[in-house]
């Protein structure tokens, strides 16, 4: 039978706070096992928690940025459970309060726009990390992670392919990081999505029984999982089995997916109001100010670079499908570099790079290229060569100016060292300089090309030219 | 040079028989600060007597779990070289005893269960840290019931302490070590915590001052929790006086605690003298009535009568939702325990099973080796009234009691200055009596929870005998930060009832 999948996403986001949602210690990534945390962040006995307000702050901007309705009240609660990676024994989320409410992205699927609605986004602690070592008789747990920030995004169940599921978390994960409040690092964890899928037959207006995948860290995982769990699901239907509702663990790398535990075995949570913090009461004149500050996003420089800066749309649409590539891009404008010039370098030389070492990060600012943009237009080097140190500057991080010194790679302009070398090409090419003298203009072409290869491409292309014409002049 | 040494040592007699003269049993931290002012008596003396004491008496009361003695002499040493250059203030020198569920760095802070025997908490709680800032010399910790949870502090994992006016009997709970440790003069004033009257209580069986302060207005940081919303620490002290002198130091906005608050109250001894004419009191007819027995009944009117002739407008008035509180005390406080008693899994600190094979094992076995009888009824019982499909039954229901007994409250106290009423139902019981019947035990809170469902303030101060010689507790209730009102109430008191000293201790 033919079915229509109905897809709905629970996006775990860390919120990019330097410091953790209930005490003071860092949120930094890595780090020696338990030393990013505190008596807090393990729950010792009189500890209270006390909350950041920034992780309010990027909490309600990331619904902004979706646009959400923010609370003027809302509370945490407390989600009870145990495990060992959970010091407290409860997680402190919220539960019946959300922060935000009822928003919604808008993806571009096959070149069409569609419209997927966020349910809620809530504030919440993580926990710790178990470590099972198989040297080690049991378990060790490692706390640092305990008590970083997160935001839970629940979309609305408007998916109807993989492909849409997919193109929806990463363009959450695009507001994100335009909005600041995530870096959203998908290597570390700092993005996890649980996807609830069910299938129905076509025409069909009630939502069949649903499963949820728990934890999938990629955008490829996401796509796998929800591919292979409608294989599944219509498998046991076309059977004519019945949908068992489930939470289900993705294995990646055998591509398969297991059961964990049915609706019968699902926690009770016992959620309740945490009474160690008090209420969030945000005024509208808060809210406000969070909408005024939050950042231009995605679509609005798409805008800004067609009209404003005068560079076509697909150079626009390219280079603001990174937050990292855009900010840059208009770093090297806001410099004084030439709009469709700095897309060119970022396009192009930046992109292979990036790809290359496969990384999100650029190691210098848009000024750099800039930098590395005037020498060229000064003729202090040549195209060629900075290629080779634009990805020197990549690699090291040093300037344009430090690298083409250190490496002598400076355009040589002096008048008498280029006559010289000018003087031996002449004299050892004398077919071609019989050539020009008989009026193949063309052959000046190739004695040029012998003094770049003479001077490694360093001489001064113009000053050669002169020097090749006027020397060549006085033989006639 | 001779002389000057005959002068010294003529100093020293007549410094040792004014440290003789002062009888610790009665001392006030109001009159041995002016006696560490005067240097009629040293820090050092001081701790040192009140060691000695402890050393004579406390196997008879077993009021005290540990004893800090070095760190106490240390602590002596300081504030005296600080009275010596002529600084200190009225706390300088003072010794004290602390609840045991108060956390001291390297102390052991064993909430009197086996859960948390070996524990040594790595910070100080904020209460504390500001007594010491201020001078207070810890002298030890205070037996209390399990995790505070009981009325007699027989749920204490280490042992029994004594009532120190009859020694068969319970001082009361869950803060009956720091009520006793106050009572028997061995420690000039505790700290003690009250979810549902456990300050109030053990200091009206003791027949001491205890105070359970506005939700707030003393800082939770560093108090191992019981039930969150409802948990206070507060001063256990002989006199009115000085249970303001005491929350003088302890209160204030801490950063630590996000439910903590600036009363904006800077001296809470300012205005104590002024007496009553004038104030008016309601009497709810349901404190007079019921089960109260007749010892408790007669004291209360007595005391009545006597506000009455200081001037005060005395009238009877009704709490209706005073049967509903004990019901939605113990849905809101066991819930709330569940969880907090939750993180002892036996994973991170305290006692760990030795008898597990795998994970729930080691939850399951830790747990109920570690936890006593009383804690683990209401982990029970307030898991149960949180879960799915019991939830909108009890909890809903008992925080929404809670918001009418508030409200219930906040109408008495548009007609009242403050209300007055037995802190008890009975005088201290003999240890056993209630041991069985965990109920009646619970009862016994029945004046006392509802203070602290609507977070408001109360003072238990003692009013007279009864027939048996115990002491009967008198409890004022006042409006949220109306602390100052209550020690002027209190104080107009006590000044015709002076302080008894209990007579098992007298020696």
């Amino acid at each position: 039978m033919n079915y229509e999948v109905v897809i709905g996403l629970e996006i775990h986001v860390e919120l990019a706070t330097k410091s953790k949602i209930f005490c003071g210690c860092t949120t930094k990534f890595g780090g020696e096992i338990n030393t990013h945390c505190c008596p807090i962040c393990t729950s010792m006995p009189g500890t209270l928690p006390v909350m950041n307000e920034r992780v309010v702050e990027f909490a309600a901007k990331a619904g902004l940025a979706m646009n959400c309705e923010i609370a003027n009240f809302s509370k945490m609660d407390r989600k009870n459970y145990f495990y060992p990676d959970l010091p407290k024994a409860y997680q402190i989320s919220q539960f019946d309060l959300p922060i935000c409410k009822g928003g919604y992205v808008d993806i571009e699927i096959e070149g069409k726009t569609k419209r997927i609605g966020i349910t809620r986004i809530h504030m919440e602690e993580d926990a710790g990390k178990l470590l099972h070592d198989q040297w080690e008789k049991g378990s060790l747990v490692d706390y640092n992670r305990c008590g970083v920030p997160l935001i839970e995004i629940v979309s609305e169940p408007d998916m109807r392919s993989p492909e849409e599921a997919r193109a929806y978390a990463e363009k959450v994960r695009l507001i994100l990081q335009y909005t600041g409040v995530s870096d959203c690092k998908m290597q570390e964890g700092s993005l996890r999505a649980d996807v609830n899928l069910s299938l129905r037959p076509i025409g069909q207006k009630k939502f069949g029984t649903r499963t949820e995948m728990k934890n999938l860290n990629s955008f490829r995982a996401i796509l796998r999982a929800a591919e292979s769990e409608i294989q599944r699901q219509s498998r046991v239907l076309d059977e004519g089995g019945v949908i068992t509702q489930e939470t289900r663990r993705w294995d990646d790398d055998e591509g398969k997916s297991y059961a964990m535990r049915n609706k019968e075995e699902a926690h009770d949570y016992r959620y309740f109001p945490e009474p160690d913090l008090v209420p969030i009461e945000l005024t509208d004149e808060t809210i406000n100010k969070y909408r005024e500050s939050l950042p231009e996003l995605s679509h609005e420089r798409v805008k800004r670079y067609i009209h404003k800066l005068g560079i076509p749309e697909y150079d626009a649409s390219l280079i603001t499908a990174s937050v990292k590539t855009a900010d840059f891009f208009d770093d090297t404008v806001n410099s004084g570099a030439d709009p469709k010039t700095a897309s060119n370098w970022i396009m192009g030389n930046l992109m292979r790079l990036m790809k290359e070492v496969n990384t999100e990060d650029i190691p210098f600012g848009g000024e750099m290229l800039h930098e590395l943009i005037g020498l060229i237009e000064k003729g202090a080097i040549s195209n060629n060569i900075a290629k080779t140190v634009f990805a020197e500057m990549f690699r090291t991080g040093k300037t344009p100016l430090e690298i083409v010194k250190e490496k002598g790679l400076e355009v040589v302009s002096d008048a008498g060292e280029l006559g010289q070398i000018v003087d031996k090409i002449i004299s050892a090419n004398s077919k071609s300089v019989e050539d020009y003298l008989g009026g193949k203009q063309k052959a000046i072409g190739f004695l040029m090309g012998q003094v770049m290869k003479e001077t490694k491409g360093k001489a001064n292309p113009p000053m050669v030219n002169k020097l090749l014409r006027d020397k060549l002049e006085l033989l006639k | 040079m001779r002389r000057i040494k005959k002068r010294v040592l003529l100093e020293s007699q007549k410094l040792l028989s004014k440290v003789n003269f002062l009888n610790i049993g009665k001392l006030t931290i109001k009159e041995a600060a002016d006696a560490l002012q005067n240097k009629e008596i040293s820090v050092i003396e001081l701790t040192e007597k009140f060691f000695d004491r402890i050393d004579n008496i406390d196997d008879k009361i077993n009021a005290y779990v540990s004893i800090c003695r070095k760190q106490a002499l240390a602590d002596a040493a300081e504030a005296q070289a600080l009275i010596n250059e002529g600084g200190g203030g009225i706390m300088t020198g003072i010794p004290m005893a602390v609840k045991d569920n108060i956390c001291t760095e390297t102390i052991e802070t064993t909430c009197a269960s086996k859960m948390l025997g070996n524990f040594k908490p790595p910070y100080t709680a904020t209460a504390i840290e500001k007594l010491r800032n201020d001078g207070a010399v810890l002298l030890g910790k205070a037996n209390l019931d399990e995790f505070a949870m009981g009325s007699s502090t027989e749920n204490s994992y280490i042992k029994n302490t004594r009532n120190p006016w009859d020694v068969n009997r319970v001082p009361g709970g869950s803060s009956g070590g720091s009520a006793a440790a106050v009572a028997s003069g061995q420690a000039l004033f505790a700290l003690g915590s009250d979810t549902g009257g456990s300050i109030r209580q053990p200091a009206a069986f003791c027949g001491i001052v205890g105070l359970k302060p506005t939700y707030g207005t003393v800082s939770r940081y560093g108090l191992v929790a019981f039930a969150s919303s409802l948990d206070q620490i507060g001063p256990l002290t002989k006199t009115v006086e000085d249970s303001a002198i005491v929350l003088n130091s302890i209160s204030g906005k801490d950063p630590k605690d996000a439910t903590s608050i600036d009363s904006g109250i800077a001296d809470y001894t300012e205005g104590i003298k002024r007496g009553v004419k004038g104030m008016k009191i309601g009497i709810p007819r349901q404190y007079l009535s019921g089960e109260i027995a007749v010892g408790v009944r007669n004291k209360i009117e007595a005391a009545i009568d006597s506000y009455e002739k200081m001037g005060a407008v005395c009238e009877e008035t009704s709490l209706d939702l005073a049967d509903y509180a004990i019901a939605a005390y113990y849905i809101i406080s066991s819930a709330e325990a569940s969880s907090n008693l939750a993180r002892y899994d036996g994973v991170k600190y305290g006692f760990r099973s030795s008898n597990y094979k795998n994970l729930l094992d080691l939850y399951k076995n830790t747990r109920s080796e570690g936890f006593g009888a009383e804690v683990k009824r209401r982990i029970m019982l307030g898991t149960y009234v949180l879960s799915s499909g019991y939830y909108d039954a009890y909890y809903k229901k008992a925080l929404q009691i809670r918001t009418l007994i508030k409200n219930e409250f906040d109408g008495l106290f548009k007609k009242y200055n403050c209300i007055l009423g037995p802190t008890t139902p009975t005088t201290a019981y003999k240890i056993g009596e209630k041991t069985d019947n965990p109920l009646e035990m619970y009862l016994g809170d029945v004046f006392t929870v509802s203070v602290n469902i609507a977070g408001i303030p109360a003072i238990s101060i003692p009013c007279g005998n009864d027939e048996s010689g115990l002491p009967v507790g008198m409890q004022l209730i006042g409006s949220a930060f109306s602390e100052k009102t209550l020690f002027q109430a209190a104080y107009a008191y006590e000044r015709e009832h002076p302080f008894a000293i209990a007579p098992e201790v007298q020696a």
